[in-house]
């Protein structure tokens, strides 16, 4: 796809030389020690080097495909600027954000402006998704070709699932001729209505009512059935549950192009979580039990999922400081996503860091149709560079989101972002 | 692919201060510590026999009932506790003050703690408002109901109850019935009467019972002859204002008092019958059970005091260590 979909994060380009350091990019076949020279913004050499670097390591820098940046509506939790400085922060060269926004960008009047505010405030280029149907109302589809043409990454009613089948099945055909994906918030409104954690013996015990699995996986497994009888992309944003993912697995071996996604936190927490009834665990989908993070983290390992994303969702804490069933949904994620994953699953062993690195990186972006980010000679430097050894905390005045409504606050972290050269350019500096 | 343990989010977290003492889930409590205040309020009761009722040992004390939920019994207990204990008590209703204003739970507990009190109770439907109380101010806090989650007092008045009833409660077999699902008082005393070593089974409707109850400790049984085996049945409020519309938990409570109604044709001569109240008669409970020699409701509602008194006095004397029953009843 060659239609432009990223915007912003452009101006002066930055040359500099990084000396000595591991090198891993799974794309390009990289785990060794080099020297890596950027001039005005482009990588021109690649040399052997020795190490010097210590626990640090070079590497294409991340894409987040899920991002909530509330703006426009919410500019008081976060907004372009702080968005994508906190992504900047969090080693992303790229962000894509969701369009339930106030007012919903379901026009490319909207899509537009965003476009605009987006080119002079973004840290970081940014791609916008457009809605699936008109103000995500689920009934009246989105002008689907004239919002791609006004650069919508993408199409989803995130937030929201498509409860309509007749609705899914026309998005489904006109994002033939759009381009781009179509990708869902999976989750049968029937069946949650009262949802507010995952429905097991932890809900039974804390009295919150159940969101079960079940909501997912049989709006996945209608999904997945209409994309096949269509023979279009499907993306599945933030999998939750195991037989959600058996589902994609069954579609996927079928020939389905169906990708999906997975948060940090549905990887390294289950709703055992939830007794301290702390609403910064308060999500949709909500933290499950651990066969399904089990089952996610298997399938993030052999590449059924194919992407790590935040789904970073910046509250007020004013709203999360209320009761459990009062808080709204949603965690944010940007800056402390590779941090927790390695702590969580790199350094125990269960996930490789050339697998996690992929993930957060090439996998997104071939979802998208994005450019890959690479260290090879002649590519625009994208480039991340970690401290692996690194002990930080998180901490509520840490942020540079707008918001604190982090699952991390609090804990010790280790492995922290550096450097984050974003489209040539140095975007954060530790 | 190697098994790594979930992490949880307590872990990591600094060593801090010892934080203060509360009561707002029956999963705070250990077997010794009911005991402890099953002990106390036993004392509590032979105080009350004598003429002069009143004990000075929690006077200076300031004890605030925050009641967002109506509530007869659970606050007026509450209040009749810390007074017999000596202790400064107000009740603030939600109902004509600044939270219909709009005001936030955590700007009224600032508000309160303004007063330096010793002890919140606080009845709120949110579930985790307690502990919103005991994160934003430093004071003992008392769950008097959150949501359906919590009633730990509650629980342990119905402990108290059957104790002095049957004498001990290990061993003991109680059906708790009806409406699980929506029922905090079923939660706490699911697992207070676990804890106890008794044995518990929940039985009703399959849509009311919650999926993976078990993992509280009881069994649980769909067919009403299933309580029959019991020493006592417990029989939960149809929580009618809970039931979302549509939600079809019970198709009519016509259906539903006709199979889990507890009649005295359902019960065995001399099993005893509980309730927490407010009873919905002819609907969970036969008029005539709950009036029968074999219901234990009314003692439940005497219970409420001492165990009150007892939860008060346990918390503002930090634990075992102070307990001095002997001095306690020479000052008195």
């Amino acid at each position: 796809m060659s239609r432009k979909t990223l915007f912003g994060g452009n101006g002066r380009t930055d040359t500099l030389t990084l000396e000595g350091l591991r090198v891993i990019d799974p794309g390009e076949g990289i785990d060794e020690c080099l020297t890596v020279t950027i001039e005005n913004g482009i990588v021109t050499r690649l040399e052997p080097g020795s190490a010097n670097g210590g626990g640090r390591v070079l590497a294409p820098a991340f894409i987040d495909p899920h991002v909530h940046l509330r703006t426009p509506g919410r500019e008081d939790e976060e907004d372009i600027a702080s968005g994508t400085e906190a992504a900047a922060a969090g080693g992303y060269c790229a962000i894509l954000a969701m369009p339930n926004t106030d007012p919903v960008v379901d026009s490319a009047a909207v899509l537009g402006a965003l476009v605009e505010q987006a080119k002079t405030e973004a840290r970081v280029p940014v791609g916008f998704l457009a809605s699936i149907s008109k103000g995500q109302d689920g009934e009246q589809l989105t002008e689907m070709i004239e919002l791609a043409e006004a650069g919508a990454a993408g199409f989803t009613d995130d937030g929201r699932p498509v409860v309509l089948a007749s609705l899914l099945r026309r998005a489904l055909q006109y994002v033939g001729v759009a381009g781009g994906r179509v990708a869902l918030h999976e989750e049968d409104p029937a069946l949650t209505s009262d949802g507010q954690m995952h429905e097991g013996s932890v809900s039974a015990e804390l009295g919150l009512g159940g969101w079960p699995s079940v909501a997912e996986s049989t709006m996945v497994a209608r999904d997945l059935a209409l994309a096949a009888y269509e023979r279009r992309p499907l993306h599945l944003l933030h999998v939750s549950a195991r037989e959600s993912v058996a589902e994609l697995r069954r579609a996927q071996a079928a020939g389905v192009d169906a990708t999906a996604e997975v948060t940090p936190h549905h990887l390294c927490l289950t709703d055992e979580s939830l007794r301290s009834l702390d609403t910064n665990l308060k999500m949709n989908p909500p933290l499950r039990a651990e066969e399904d993070r089990q089952a996610l983290l298997s399938a993030l390992v052999d590449g059924t999922i194919g992407a790590v994303a935040t789904d970073h969702a910046p509250h007020a804490r004013h709203e999360k400081d209320v009761p459990f069933e009062e808080a709204p949904f949603g965690v944010t994620g940007l800056e402390t996503a590779f941090a927790a994953l390695h702590t969580c699953l790199v350094r125990p062993g269960v996930l490789p860091l050339p697998t996690l690195l992929e993930r957060l990186s090439a996998g997104p972006a071939a979802i998208y149709g994005l450019e890959r980010p690479r260290v090879a000679v002649g590519a625009t430097a994208n480039l991340v560079l970690l401290d692996l050894d690194r002990e930080w905390r998180v901490e509520e005045g840490s942020f540079r989101s707008r918001s604190a409504n982090s699952w991390l606050l609090g804990r010790t972290l280790t492995g922290r972002v550096e450097l984050t050269v974003a489209n040539g350019r140095v975007a954060y500096e530790a | 692919m190697t098994d790594v343990r979930p992490l949880l989010r307590d872990e990591l977290l600094p060593p801090g201060g010892r934080p203060r003492r509360h009561l707002i889930s029956i999963a705070d409590l250990s077997r010794d510590d009911v005991t402890r205040l099953l002990g106390l309020a036993r004392t509590f009761a032979r105080s009350l026999e004598r003429e002069v009722k009143k004990l000075p040992t929690l006077r200076g004390r300031t004890v605030v009932n925050l009641f967002f939920e109506s509530s007869t019994r659970t606050s007026s207990s509450f209040e009749l506790a810390a007074k017999r204990l000596s202790a400064d008590v107000m009740t603030i209703r939600a109902t004509g003050s600044a939270v219909d204003k709009g005001e936030s739970l955590r700007d009224t507990a600032i508000t309160i703690g303004a007063y330096d009190p010793d002890v919140v109770v606080i009845r709120h439907a949110g579930i985790g408002a307690p502990q919103l109380v005991a994160r934003t101010i430093d004071v003992h806090v008392v769950n008097a109901g959150d949501g359906k989650h919590q009633h730990p007092t509650q629980a342990l008045l119905d402990l108290y109850t059957i104790e002095d009833e049957f004498g001990a409660i290990d061993g003991l077999h109680v059906a708790v019935v009806g409406d699980v699902l929506h029922s905090r008082v079923a939660r706490s005393n699911i697992q207070a009467l676990a804890l106890m070593g008794a044995k518990v089974t929940a039985v009703g409707p399959p849509p009311l019972i919650p999926r993976g109850l078990e993992a509280l400790g009881c069994d649980v049984a769909y067919d009403i002859d299933a309580i029959r085996a019991a020493d006592v049945v417990y029989v939960l409020r149809m929580q009618r204002e809970r039931m979302l519309p549509g939600a079809n938990y019970v198709p009519s409570l016509r259906e539903y008092t006709a199979r889990w109604g507890i009649t005295a044709s359902r019960l065995r001569p001399g099993q005893k019958v509980m309730h927490p109240g407010p009873m919905n008669r002819g609907v969970e409970i036969d008029g005539a059970v709950a009036d029968a020699a074999e219901s234990l409701i009314e003692r439940q509602v005497r219970s409420g005091l001492v165990v009150r008194m007892a939860v008060l006095y346990d918390l503002l004397t930090h634990g075992p260590a102070e307990v001095k029953v002997d001095a306690l009843q020479e000052v008195a």
